[in-house]
C-alpha cells in the first residue's frame, strides 16, 4: 500500500464509493442472471419436498449424493473467508485490507447455502426441527451422541460469528454512506447498519477490540466447524470414512477451497469494479503464495490418506480405494489431483502465475476438484459396501443438478447485491492502512494512536454531522 | 429378561425367498415397481444374497439371508440425531417412524446395509390395501425402515401369555420368516434363556456371527457347516 501514501482519506472515500454510486450494467446483468438460477433452486427444491426425496438418484446403498457433497463443498467455501480475513488480521498483515471485506461477504452468503443443504437433503424437510436441541413435549433430548447434532451447534456457531465478524467493520462504511445517502429509504437502510455511528474516539476503540476478540475467536470455530463435517463420516464405521486425518485433511481443504473462491471473486471485482489500485499486484501475489502453500499442504494430506489405507491392505477399505484410483472412480480421482496439485503448483510456482488472471483461473479449477474430492468421498465409500452383494451405483438426477446450479445462482445473487448496496473494499481500514503507510514514512508514530485509529483523530470523521 | 435373537441355518437354506415374501406381507412393506427396483430402491427387509463359487459349470451359489442383525453395539444408533433408531430393553434394535427425520446416516453406517428408505409415500392400489396388516403401520415417504423382528408378533405373544397368566415360552412368538421356511432354516427366541431353540442352535459348533470381526454383537447367528464364514469377495 506505499505507492500511494499521500493519497488523502477523502479522495479515498471518493474514489471507493464513487464507483458504489455509478450503476454498472455488468453488475446488473449479473444479479438478473443470477436471480433467474435462484428461482431454478426454488423451483427443484419446492418440487422435491412435493414429490418426495425419491427424486433424486440416491438409492440403496448410496444413501448420500449431491446434497451432502455441496453442503461439504460450501462450508469449504465459506472457509474463505472468516478465517482468512481473521489470521491476516490477527498476524497484522498490510496487504488484507482490500480483500477482508469480499472474503467475509464470501464467507457469510456459502455458510447459509451450505447449512441449507443438509436440510435440502433431508427425507423429511417439513420436521427438521427435530434436529434442534430443545426437548419434545415428553422430555426427549436429540441425540447428542450424533455427529449431525454437532453440526448443527457448529454451524450456527459459525454463521452467527461470521455475521458479527462481517457486520463490525462494516459499521463505519455504513456511517460513511448514511452520511452520503440523500434522505429517503435509502439513507433509513444505512442508519440502521451504522448503529449511530459518530466516529468518536470511544466508539473507535469499542470496534477495534470487538473486531480483535472476533478475529481471534472466529478461527477456532471455522477449524471446529469443518473438523465436524468431516466427523460426519470419520465417526462411522464405513470403509473409506472411517480416518482419524480427515478432521485436518477437511479444514485444509476447506481454506484451500476458501482461497480459489476468494482469488476467483478478487479478480472479478477488480476488474468489474476497476479497483486495480486497491486490489494490486502484491495483493494477487501474496494471496497467489498462500494458495500454493495450501495446494502442497492438501496434496500432503491426499498422499498421506491414500498410503496408509493402500499400505494396510485391510480388505473393505482396500475395495473402496481400488474402485478410487484404479476402478469406475479413476477419472474424476486423477482428474482432481492435476487441477488441485500439479496445475496450481505449476502456475502459481512462478511471480507470473500470481497475477490476477491466472490466479482466479487456477481457482476455477480447484474448485472443481475440491468439488471431485468431495464427490470422492461421499460417493464410492458407499458405493462399495462391506457386504459385496450390494454394490451400488449413483447417478444425479436433474432435481439434484438444478438445486446445485441453482445453489450457485443464489450465492451470485447475494454477492452481487452486497456488492451494489456496500463497499466490497473496507473504506476506513483502507484509509487506516494509508495513514499507517504514511505515518511509517514519518517516524513511526502509528503504535501510540492505539486507542482510536488515525482515521478518527485526522479525517473528517464519518457521520460526524446529524445523521 | 428377554433377549430377542435369530440363527439362520445356512446348511439348510434353498433361497427360495419365502421369507421375502412373507417378510413383506406381513409387515406392510412396499412394492415400489420395476423401475424404482432398478435402482436400487427395493425395500427388501430380508434378502436372499447369492454368492458364487467355482467356474463354470462347475458352479455352487451359496445362499445367504440377510436382514437386520439387531446389534448389540448396532453402528446405526448413535448416529440418528433424533433417536428415530435405539435399542430397547428386550434387545430389538427399534426404530420410531415418527420421530425419523430422514438424514439417512443409520443406513449409511450400518455394516450389513439391511436398512430401506422410503424414498416415496407408500402406494397399496386397490385391492392390496385390503391385505395390510392392521398390527403394522404403514411408513410415510422419508422415513427409514428395516426388519423389526416381527415386534408386533412379540407383542402378541407376550398379550396372549398375560392373559393366560404365564411366562412367554419359547416356540410363542415366531416370526414371519421362521414361519415360512418350508426347510426350517430359521429358530427365534430368547438368547438369554439357555434352553430355548435358538440358543441351542448358536451353540452349535457351526455358529457364526456375520461380519463378525467388527463386533458389533448381532442378535441374528448363522450356522454354517462349510468352510465359508465370510463371505467372499
Amino acid at each position: 500500500m506505499t505507492d500511494r501514501p499521500q493519497t488523502s482519506a477523502k479522495a479515498l472515500d471518493g474514489e471507493l464509493l464513487g464507483r458504489l454510486d455509478r450503476r454498472r450494467p455488468g453488475l446488473l446483468l449479473g444479479s438478473l442472471a443470477s436471480g433467474a438460477l435462484v428461482l431454478v433452486f426454488f423451483y427443484c427444491w419446492g418440487y422435491q419436498i412435493a414429490n418426495g426425496i425419491g427424486v433424486t438418484g440416491i438409492n440403496r446403498p448410496v444413501f448420500w449424493g449431491f446434497y451432502i457433497i455441496n453442503f461439504v463443498f460450501w462450508i469449504g467455501i465459506s472457509h474463505a473467508g472468516t478465517l482468512i480475513s481473521a489470521i491476516l488480521r490477527v498476524t497484522n498483515a498490510e496487504w488484507r485490507r482490500p480483500v477482508t471485506r469480499s472474503a467475509e461477504a464470501i464467507t457469510l452468503f456459502a455458510l447459509a447455502i451450505g447449512g441449507l443443504f443438509p436440510l435440502i437433503h433431508l427425507g423429511r424437510v417439513t420436521i427438521f426441527y427435530y434436529m434442534v436441541p430443545y426437548p419434545n413435549s415428553r422430555m426427549l433430548w436429540p441425540n447428542f451422541r450424533s455427529p449431525l447434532v454437532w453440526d448443527i451447534a457448529a454451524i450456527t456457531t459459525y454463521i452467527i460469528g461470521s455475521a458479527l465478524y462481517l457486520f463490525l467493520p462494516l459499521i463505519p462504511d455504513a456511517a460513511v454512506m448514511r452520511d452520503r445517502a440523500a434522505a429517503g429509504l435509502k439513507k433509513r437502510f444505512y442508519a440502521i447498519l451504522a448503529l449511530g455511528w459518530r466516529g468518536t474516539a470511544q466508539q473507535w476503540h469499542s470496534l477495534e477490540w470487538g473486531i480483535r476478540i472476533l478475529a481471534v475467536a472466529i478461527i477456532p470455530v471455522a477449524v471446529s466447524v469443518h473438523t465436524i463435517v468431516s466427523w460426519d463420516f470419520a465417526m462411522t464405521r464405513t470403509p473409506g470414512w472411517k480416518s482419524t486425518i480427515f478432521g485436518p485433511y477437511f479444514v485444509v481443504g476447506a481454506i484451500f477451497s476458501g482461497i480459489a473462491v476468494l482469488m476467483i471473486a478478487m479478480a472479478l471485482l477488480r476488474r468489474g469494479l476497476s479497483l486495480e489500485r486497491f486490489l494490486t499486484d502484491r495483493v494477487f501475489n501474496n494471496l497467489g503464495l498462500l494458495f500454493v502453500t495450501m495446494s502442497l499442504v492438501w496434496g500432503y494430506f491426499t498422499f498421506a490418506e491414500h498410503l496408509t489405507v493402500w499400505y494396510s491392505g485391510d480388505l473393505p477399505e482396500k475395495m473402496v480405494h481400488h474402485v478410487l484410483l484404479h476402478g469406475d472412480f479413476a477419472l474424476p480421482f486423477w482428474t482432481m489431483v492435476v487441477v488441485n496439485l500439479v496445475i496450481p503448483v505449476a502456475v502459481l510456482s512462478f511471480p507470473r502465475g500470481r497475477r490476477p488472471l491466472p490466479t482466479a483461473l487456477v481457482g476455477c479449477g480447484v474448485l472443481v476438484g475440491m468439488w471431485l474430492e468431495r464427490f470422492l468421498i461421499v460417493v464410492p465409500a458407499l458405493s462399495t459396501p462391506r457386504l459385496a452383494y450390494n454394490v451400488g451405483d449413483y447417478l444425479p438426477s436433474w432435481v439434484e443438478v438444478g438445486i446445485m446450479i441453482g445453489a450457485v445462482g443464489v450465492f451470485a445473487c447475494l454477492y452481487f447485491t452486497f456488492t451494489q448496496l456496500l463497499p466490497i473494499v473496507s473504506v476506513w481500514e483502507m484509509r487506516e492502512g494509508w495513514r499507517h503507510a504514511a505515518g511509517g514514512a514519518a517516524g513511526g508514530h502509528v503504535e501510540t494512536a492505539g486507542a482510536a485509529p488515525p482515521s478518527a483523530a485526522a479525517s473528517p470523521a464519518p457521520g460526524g454531522g446529524a445523521a | 429378561m428377554t433377549r430377542w435373537g435369530m440363527a439362520i441355518d445356512l446348511d439348510r437354506c434353498t433361497g427360495c425367498e419365502a421369507c421375502v415374501v412373507a417378510c413383506a406381507a406381513e409387515n406392510n412393506i412396499q412394492t415400489v415397481g420395476e423401475e424404482q427396483a432398478r435402482e436400487g430402491r427395493a425395500m427388501h427387509w430380508l434378502r436372499i444374497e447369492r454368492y458364487y463359487e467355482g467356474e463354470f459349470p462347475n458352479v455352487r451359489t451359496r445362499f445367504m439371508p440377510v436382514l437386520c442383525q439387531h446389534c448389540g453395539a448396532a453402528p446405526c444408533e448413535p448416529v440418528c440425531p433424533v433417536y428415530a433408531t435405539y435399542h430397547n430393553p428386550e434387545g430389538l434394535n427399534a426404530m420410531v417412524y415418527s420421530r425419523c427425520i430422514g438424514t439417512r446416516f443409520c443406513a449409511n453406517n450400518c455394516p450389513y446395509t439391511v436398512r430401506v428408505f422410503n424414498w416415496f409415500d407408500a402406494e397399496f392400489p386397490a385391492p392390496l390395501e385390503s391385505q395390510l396388516n392392521p398390527d403394522v403401520s404403514v411408513r410415510p415417504g422419508g422415513v427409514m425402515e428395516k426388519c423389526t423382528f416381527c415386534v408386533q408378533r412379540i407383542q402378541a405373544g407376550k398379550d396372549e401369555a398375560a392373559q393366560a397368566e404365564r411366562e412367554v415360552a419359547d416356540g410363542d412368538v415366531k416370526t414371519a420368516c421362521q414361519q415360512s421356511c418350508p426347510t426350517k432354516a430359521i429358530a427365534f427366541g430368547d438368547l438369554d434363556d439357555p434352553d430355548s431353540e435358538v440358543s441351542r442352535w448358536a451353540e452349535s459348533p457351526r455358529s457364526f456371527s456375520l461380519l463378525g470381526d467388527l463386533d458389533t454383537r448381532p442378535g441374528v447367528v448363522y450356522l454354517s457347516g462349510s468352510e465359508w464364514r465370510e463371505p467372499p469377495e
